[in-house]
């Protein structure tokens, strides 16, 4: 999960999706447009970003910021990456530092690749297999906050997650200089290896690269650009790589600008005013809800709407009253009121009605709404129509919960407020003597997650790092997610039902051998945790950003939102 | 056989000095205005405008001149991005306009009112009491009591207010008050009238233990002693009787501090809890909307200003009313 660092409400992570990029050139935002004619070639120029905060490090594989992996998109590469074209042709991973993407050996325990040749850091050194290697060793040996969930499936990765300092991961990669061949052996399958490949802490580093996080000082990568200048409070500069060369442009397109420059330290709504003026060529954080009217009637040609795989729930904790009642947690799910939700994001044209665990446009997604007006779970509609209040009431007072006290715990940040005094207001309505408590984005995830502090319905939000899902409903309502006492337990709904279990471990194994069959696996599983409704899914939103008008060829892919370095400056 | 004129008490006379102050009647009847609006809330919200003020409703619709309109409205834009809250209607309904919530404005903010003006009345009350038995207690007995008193308010007055308001109040917020067997809700106004009282104790206790330590050596003090008239009644009939003028005064202004300190905290979240309103949280429902709808956060914001304006004459006038010294130059 990767954590933005504005105080909008985007939720916490960032998803990678797949068969999905959009390319917008200067045609005024509509939504989902595919244009699949690249702009004219318009190379040189200073793009000038504006952001609230800077990400903090910059080291690739400790960084966990959304800002930092959009920025560092064309520094750095991985193996494998999502592709950076839209159409039929774009597929899940492609193969980047690698020349293909190999199929699964041994049951899906071993995997072979062949590393390019001819391709250089930006200090100057040739990109080998022993670099590779050592970058997956380092990403244990930094504390890479991905390295336990997504690379522990490797040979050694155990005793390196036990003792970093020594890590070698013996018999889980071997490399061969003269062939520039990598194989990497797992202990056990991992349908998701490929996707962990492509993800950014798995980022190639010169093998001499220290074993310790960079902090501001950025390693070489091999990617069009390097980073030249960093301070965190004030700005970051990216010149170009003189050694790059394009080796593939489906992974990693040379880029237009001369140069990338980012300031710090404007809030949303002056980056908003800075962009319209021409001052910036491009804001990282969202329109604010407030400026959206006017800069959806004064420049509308200069603003991307684009989806991304982030919703927000509130989360029902089936091991406390109320809501160790069944008919509780479906009275909540009838009784909500989506279209309201819709309203606190600025409308339809931004935000999308959700009742179902599995968000629009995700793997494995089929559309199902079990709880709106004139559905139920055994015959859920295609989408949400109205609440049901009447149905909620009467589940609630067979329930005999009414009156109870329940404590909705919200973060303090931006839209979450007006949805909790929302979901505060139905509580009320089903007659629960319901109070909010607000606490910073930053204290409250970790807090909704600690069994020890009883949190009985919890708001958050949820986006992956790669679109799967497997990243969506076994992270978020599996019993393996589920660590009591400590601020690390992602099921924050604490479910575990062991036939949900069995149809989870069942889609996941099918994975390597039969994808499609898998993904109808996971629609069974959305279908059957929304009968249990650990959850009450809320709302999906699109990002609603502002580019100058001087900027033209804004690609968006559903993996890395806007690609920077194909902006081109008029 | 003339009429012998009737004595009159130095209450009786400060309050004959109140009436014949124009600024101080003038801010006495704002005040009592701005109270008995807020009293009046639940008429207003109820029987005029007939709106729920602290329920969410921005997926309903109310009428304006017949015709239904919807309370959130789309922006006219073509990529429809956005919706904004209904403006002033002019109607009794929705008369301010809705805040991001959908929420009746003009009601919110009689609530609101009410919120406030309790919130800074009785910690104004509250801290005058608490410096009372401090500035007393330091200022009478001195030696050790004055220098632990004396102490522990320099440490409390070392912290700028607002900081020090702000620590504890997120502390009480997200935890809630727990004492002994005794819990205190995070949503009690409770909390933010006891933080607020607190903070403002140095600030009223100083004056008082000067006061005191000045009334200490005065002779009806050293009369008293020497007739053997206990400590406790010497305090109660000789000390707080003189200061008890310093306390008059100090009220509104510190009823005005403490509406200052309200509207920070209710601003920054750690005040009043949603979905109760005070002033202050009703600007931080307006601060998103300052673009669009600025009259959400412009109406508190004035009632605020007004209420400390009317408090602040309020405080001279009394202080002037008060003062024995300016009263003596007066009839001169």
């Amino acid at each position: 999960m990767l954590f933005f660092s504005n105080n909008t409400s985007r939720a916490c992570a960032l998803p990678y999706l797949v068969a999905f990029c959009l390319v917008i050139g200067s045609a005024p935002a509509q939504a989902e447009t595919s244009v699949s004619v690249p702009a004219s070639a318009h190379m040189g120029g200073a793009l000038r970003l504006t952001g609230q905060s800077s990400g903090g490090t910059l080291d690739p594989q400790v960084a966990y910021m959304a800002l930092t992996k959009q920025l560092e998109l064309p520094v750095y590469d991985t193996l494998l990456s999502y592709p950076k074209f839209s159409g039929a042709g774009a597929v899940p991973v492609v193969a980047n530092l690698v020349e293909a993407i190999p199929l699964p050996e041994d049951g899906g325990l071993t995997y072979r690749f062949t590393l390019r040749q001819g391709i250089h850091f930006s200090n100057g050194q040739v990109l080998g297999v022993d670099d590779v290697a050592a970058s997956f060793r380092r990403l244990f040996k930094v504390g890479s906050p991905t390295a336990g969930p997504y690379y522990s499936h490797i040979i050694g990765a155990e005793a390196c997650l036990k003792k970093p300092e020594t890590c070698t991961l013996d018999g889980g990669i071997e490399t061969n200089a003269a062939t520039r061949s990598i194989v990497f052996h797992l202990s056990t399958p991992d349908p998701e290896f490929l996707a962990h490949l492509a993800w950014v802490h798995s980022t190639i580093l010169p093998a001499d690269t220290p074993a310790h996080d960079m902090g501001n000082t950025a390693p070489p990568g091999t990617g069009p650009y390097r980073i030249t200048g960093y301070d965190p409070t004030r700005y970051i500069l990216l010149e170009r790589n003189p050694y790059f060369q394009e080796w593939s442009h489906a992974t990693q397109p040379a880029g237009y600008p001369d140069t990338l420059h980012m300031t710090f330290g404007l809030d949303q709504e002056a980056e908003v005013t800075a962009v319209e003026n021409g001052q910036f060529d491009w804001m990282y954080e969202d329109v604010p809800l407030d400026r959206l009217g006017e800069v959806g009637s004064r420049y509308p040609q200069q603003v991307q709407i684009y989806t991304q795989l982030l919703y927000y729930y509130a989360a029902l904790n089936t091991t406390l009253p109320p809501f160790n009642s069944l008919k509780v947690r479906q009275a909540l799910n009838y009784a909500v009121n989506r279209h309201a939700m819709v309203i606190y994001h600025g409308g339809p044209a931004i935000a999308l009605p959700l009742c179902q665990l599995l968000p629009k446009g995700s793997p494995g997604y089929e559309p199902s709404c079990a709880y709106t007006k004139g559905a139920s779970p055994e015959h859920p509609a295609d989408q949400w129509r109205a609440p049901d209040l009447a149905k909620a009431r009467q589940l609630v007072q067979e329930s005999g919960t009414a009156g109870q006290k329940i404590t909705l715990v919200a973060p303090l940040d931006g839209r979450y407020g007006a949805m909790a005094l929302e979901l505060r207001s139905t509580l009320a309505q089903l007659g629960y003597d319901a109070t909010v408590r607000s606490m910073t984005q930053a204290v409250q995830f970790p807090y909704i997650q600690n069994s020890d502090n009883h949190v009985q319905l919890a708001l958050t939000g949820w986006q992956a790092d790669y679109p799967s899902a497997d990243s969506f409903l076994h992270t978020l309502y599996s019993c393996d997610s589920i660590h009591p006492h400590s601020d690390n337990s992602l099921n924050v709904s604490a479910f575990c039902q062991q036939d949900i279990e069995q149809l989870m471990h069942q889609a996941t194994t099918r994975a390597i051998t039969d994808p499609a069959g898998s993904l109808q696996l996971w629609a069974g599983v959305d279908r059957a945790l929304m009968a249990q409704a650990p959850s009450v899914p809320l709302v999906q939103i699109r990002r609603v950003t502002l580019l100058s008008k001087r900027v033209r060829n804004v690609i968006v892919t559903l993996n890395d939102e806007i690609l920077l370095s194909q902006l081109q400056i008029q | 056989m003339t009429a012998k004129p009737l004595s009159v008490g130095p209450w009786q006379q400060a309050w004959r000095a109140l009436l014949r102050n124009p600024s101080a009647l003038v801010a006495l009847a704002v005040l009592a205005f701005m109270v008995l609006a807020s009293l009046l809330a639940p008429v207003y919200a109820h029987h005029i405008a007939k709106v729920d003020p602290f329920t969410s409703n921005v997926a309903g619709s109310i009428l304006v001149n017949g015709q239904a309109v919807d309370i959130m409205q789309p922006n006219d834009n073509p990529l429809h991005l956005g919706l904004s809250p209904i403006g002033p209607t002019g109607h009794a309904a929705y008369l301010l306009g809705a805040d991001s919530q959908g929420r009746d404005v003009a009601a919110r903010l009689l609530y609101g009112g009410r919120n406030s003006l309790l919130i800074s009345a009785s910690a104004a009350v509250i801290c005058l009491v608490l410096a009372a038995i401090a500035g007393i207690a330091a200022g009478f007995f001195g030696g050790l009591v004055d220098s632990i008193l004396s102490r522990m308010m320099d440490i409390m007055w070392a912290v700028p207010v607002y900081l020090f308001a702000i620590s504890l109040s997120i502390v009480t917020v997200s935890q809630g008050l727990h004492i002994g067997p005794f819990v205190i809700e995070a949503d009690n106004l409770l909390i933010p009238i006891v933080i607020i009282a607190l903070v403002y104790v140095p600030y009223a206790a100083r004056p008082i233990r000067g006061r005191v330590l000045a009334l200490r050596q005065a002779e009806f003090v050293t009369a008293s002693r020497c007739l053997g008239v206990p400590q406790w009644r010497i305090v109660l009939y000789d000390i707080l009787p003189n200061v008890m003028t310093t306390l008059v005064v100090m009220g509104p202004l510190l009823m005005a501090l403490a509406l200052l300190a309200e509207s920070a905290l209710s601003f920054l979240s750690i005040g009043v809890q949603a979905p109760a309103a005070s002033w202050g949280t009703i600007i931080q429902d307006g601060e998103g909307l300052i673009y669009t709808r600025p009259m959400v956060a412009i109406a508190p914001g004035l009632a605020i200003v007004i209420v400390v304006l009317a408090l602040n004459i309020l405080g001279d006038g009394l202080r002037d009313a008060l003062d024995v010294r300016d009263a003596a130059r007066r009839s001169s």
